[in-house]
């Protein structure tokens, strides 16, 4: 990574403006109201249908909609690059003589730098919508796809009003907000041509759809004798009745509307207010639009319908904001976008931004899968550009199990100055920074393999293979000791594959899907070696490889061979809480009388809410022996561990853990559980730093001897 | 349905609904918003009044005489200057509490789009459930211009804090009556 690049980061953890902004709106919960009664999957399925069914003919839906268009007196111009529709503006302003431009708003025309271009033949092109002209007067590109200017304080914009009006301004928002009314009605009315973008194109009937809030566009679509639409080609959809579910989920998703003030739709030219017809212009542009439907990954990405709620939702988009996580267009779906529109190279830095925790999928209108687009363009730098030298070589140890464990043997013997309880507390030079927030957790003594070896196993029918994964095996054996002592509790056998290794998410984390799949090799037979009823994982990361990825890993790395036996292995997988769960209401496992335990909040871990799908069980095991739930505020939201991430953005990751911590402390349980032993890591090492009285335990440790 | 409308147009803030069963009403109620607007015939301070279905059987005239700053040429300089602009709705949407105008005429927009207040007339009767029923009222095909109005003119571009009345109205008063149904 950059220098200035990381740079960037820490000035924007700094200024934490954003986030309180962001904060104080509540979106998940605002969000969550506007949709109340909408069977939110069935709208995006249905929206996902429409767009991606448009993305597969963007070339027969461009000349539809021209054939329509124009039929109906527009003139429709079809730009394959950026140049082609600066010069297609540039050459109209010149043929008509105009001097002034007012724009509503549009992310085409940011993409393209067009204010600079026209600019260059003198001719002036002012934002009317607030955030936008904002950010004109600051000189700045949007830092959010639908509110540009949410880093500045109304003290910021006051300052840019005073300058642009020459005179002071008071800070109240009411006032600045008259002032940009009564400054901006002016050139409403000077304006020679309007530019305006489109929320929708409808190819059936040649229609332009526009949403604002603030009758902007209404202005510059009527003021203004000629008009000017720029519509990105992933707008258009085939009929007039494909706007309806579109125009249902924008404002929900983007500002928690139930609608924007104004919708207009503009259906070839109107009359103007002297009588003269509308010279209406509509520029299509591609800009590697259709090169990205023809991509069978990113095609999913044209399903964006650019309401910015995967920015809204993002622990780390929030932290940093959209000039740090974007270029042009910010966050998640910024990241894939930017990726295309630019090139790939340069989202070598914002594409390591994305945690991979899954909040933005769950949201999204489009059923967009972005964290899984970010982590395909990972992989394509990773295999286009090649992973840094030593990152490969780690990776390639944790594959080799022999390596790997005598290595984590050396560690243990080198750590042993700096350990105490368990925990690392403090790094020596270059390293600290990585201990400054939070303590690391020591390699156990004794990994779990050897300490395995010492728990009798009761002879049983009903036989289960325990796949540890790293972190238990050499953090936290007495996790799976726990796990080992509650299932025989239940009278079953538990079997260790001793030929397990690494589940191969930190491979595919990082973009070395080829590797992640050899990861699986690996594991796959040793698994299936007896006949096991369950494979058990006590770790929601592994069980995202064994549930999930390791079939579409063999898939996509030709080893095709092995998929039947991935998916047998899948089929298996279950989780230590998952299990319990189920033991219990089997009245397998019963509790013990009248236990009345701590209270306890838990944690969500991203792989097991939203991968896996577990977060019912846990709390109903340890509430089903004693424990007392309180619930934390954004319980789901990620700790900032993601792995590798905490290494790679260790000041992000420290951010989020600070976030994690405060929520923890607030619900004032004694314990904080969570079923990921990354997270534990994370999250107890910050409570050990901040000298926290709260215990951070997995529901086994929690579970163990309290059952009759 | 008029009440689910109601509700949902309040909703939007700064948007109050009132019905009425005959114009002769509905002509005293805007004659009141008139007086309390201060509207008169000075700059900054008229009323703009596009053409409407509602004007049949209603002598402007008189009421140009009545309410002095009234006009009835909705002009690009009359709008700019009016404090108050009046147009007819087409249809109205309950669910979300939203107007939905055939806005070619570009008359209908300047009176709808310029003033800090804008009075909306609705037939009662021309309220539908939802957007996909309206959408079935009114058609690109027909209507060159169609526009969607829920609420008054609003942002929240700086800090996310509301404000009302960016570049539209900064308040909305729809009138329901009932002696149109089935108009448009």
């Amino acid at each position: 990574m950059k220098r200035k690049f990381t740079k960037s980061i820490n000035k924007a953890l700094r200024n934490q403006n954003l986030a309180g902004v962001l904060d104080r709106w509540n979106y998940p919960a605002t969000r969550a109201k506007v949709y109340e009664g909408i069977d939110f999957e069935a709208l995006r399925t249905q929206i996902a249908e429409i767009k991606g069914s448009a993305a597969g003919r963007l070339e027969e839906l461009a000349e539809k909609f021209r054939e329509a268009a124009e039929a109906r007196g527009a003139k429709v111009f079809r730009a394959n690059s950026p140049k082609a529709v600066k010069d297609y503006i540039a050459n109209l302003c010149k043929e008509k003589g105009v001097k002034k431009i007012v724009k509503s708003k549009s992310m085409a025309s940011e993409e393209i730098h067009l204010n600079k271009h026209l600019a260059r033949f003198g001719i002036q092109a002012d934002e009317t919508d607030l955030g936008e002209w904002i950010i004109q007067l600051a000189h700045q590109t949007p830092s959010h796809m639908v509110m540009p200017a949410l880093h500045l304080t109304r003290e910021e914009v006051s300052d840019l009003f005073s300058k642009e009006v020459k005179e002071p301004l008071s800070n109240d928002i009411q006032q600045l907000v008259k002032v940009a009314r009564e400054n901006l009605r002016e050139k409403f009315f000077d304006a020679d041509l309007g530019i305006s973008g489109a929320n929708i194109a409808i190819a059936e009937t040649g229609t332009l759809v526009i949403c604002t809030n603030e009758g902007n566009a209404r202005l510059v679509t009527t003021l203004p004798k000629t008009h000017v639409a720029i519509v990105g080609l992933e707008k258009l959809v085939d009929k007039y009745t494909d706007a309806a579910p579109i125009l249902t989920a924008l404002p929900k998703s983007a500002t928690s509307q139930l609608i924007t003030s104004y919708v207009s739709m503009i259906t070839g030219p109107a009359q103007n207010d002297d009588g003269s017809m509308k010279d209406l212009h509509i520029i299509l542009m591609d800009n590697r639009r259709t090169a990205m439907a023809k991509d069978p990954k990113f095609k999913e990405a044209l399903q964006c319908i650019r309401c910015a709620s995967c920015l809204n939702v993002c622990p780390v988009y929030r932290l940093v904001g959209g000039h740090v996580f974007g270029h042009i267009y910010s966050g998640g779906i910024g990241t894939i976008l930017t990726a295309w529109f630019n090139e790939l190279k340069t989202t070598d830095d914002i594409q390591g931004l994305c945690i991979g925790c899954g909040k933005c999928r769950e949201i999204c209108p489009g059923k967009i899968d972005i964290p899984g687009l970010i982590l395909e363009i990972r992989r394509r730098l990773a295999s286009k550009e090649g992973l840094p030298f030593i990152y490969r070589s780690a990776l390639s140890v944790i594959n080799n199990r022999k390596v790997f464990h005598a290595m984590l043997r050396a560690a243990y013997i080198a750590q042993k100055p700096f350990e105490k309880d368990g925990f690392i507390r403090h790094m020596p030079m270059f390293l600290s920074g990585l201990s400054q927030y939070r303590s690391l957790p020591a390699i156990a003594p004794l990994p779990f393999r050897d300490l395995f070896k010492k728990i009798k196993q009761p002879p049983s029918r009903t036989k289960v293979a325990f796949f540890s994964g790293c972190a238990i095996e050499f953090v936290y054996p007495r996790i799976g000791e726990a796990v080992v002592k509650v299932l025989n509790k239940a009278g079953i056998e538990v079997l260790f594959p001793d030929a397990q290794s690494c589940c191969g998410i930190p491979h595919w984390g990082g973009g070395a899907f080829d590797m992640a799949a050899l990861a699986a090799v690996h594991n796959i037979k040793p698994l299936l070696e007896n006949d096991v009823q369950y494979v058990v994982t006590a770790c929601a990361t592994c069980a995202t490889a064994l549930k999930k990825e390791w079939p579409l890993l063999l898939k996509d790395n030709s080893m095709g061979n092995l998929v039947p036996d991935a998916e047998i292995v899948a089929a298996k997988t279950i989780m230590f809480s998952e299990l319990v769960n189920k033991l219990i209401e089997e009245k397998k496992l019963i509790p013990k009388d009248g236990q009345k335990l701590q209270t306890l909040t838990y944690h969500d871990s991203c792989h097991a809410r939203r991968y896996a799908g577990i977060y019912k069980e846990p709390r109903a095991a340890l509430a089903a022996a004693g424990y007392e739930l309180k619930e934390m505020h954004e319980c789901d939201t990620c700790c900032g561990m993601g792995g590798s991430y905490t290494v790679k953005q260790p000041e992000i990751s420290m951010q989020m853990l600070k976030r994690k911590l405060e929520n923890i402390e607030d619900t004032g349980a004694e314990i904080v559980s969570a079923e990921c032993p990354g997270c534990l890591i994370q999250i107890a090492g910050g409570l050990d730093k901040s000298g926290s009285k709260i215990k951070a335990l997995h529901p086994a440790e929690l579970l163990e001897g309290k059952f009759k | 349905m008029y009440e689910q409308f109601k509700a949902m147009a309040e909703l939007a803030g700064n948007t109050e609904v009132n019905r009425f069963g005959s114009k002769a009403e509905v002509l005293n109620f805007i004659g009141e918003i008139l007086l309390k607007e201060d509207v008169k015939n000075a700059p900054g301070f008229y009323a703009v009044w596009a053409e409407s279905p509602f004007f049949s059987g209603v002598d402007r005239n008189a009421l140009a005489v009545k309410h002095s700053g009234l006009k009835f040429q909705v002009t690009r300089e009359l709008s700019k200057n009016a404090r108050v602009g009046i147009t007819q709705m087409d249809w109205g949407v309950a669910d979300t509490g939203t107007l939905v105008q055939d806005s070619t005429m570009a008359e209908q927009r300047l009176a709808s789009a310029l003033p800090l207040i804008h009075i909306a007339i609705l037939g009662t009767g021309n309220i539908v459930e939802d957007l996909p029923s309206v959408m079935t009222k009114v058609h690109p095909c027909k209507s060159p211009y169609i526009a969607m109005i829920t609420g008054p003119s609003k942002t929240a571009d700086i800090e996310r804090v509301l404000a009302i009345g960016v570049h539209g109205p900064e308040r909305l008063y729809i009138v329901c009556v009932d002696e149109l149904e089935g108009a448009s």
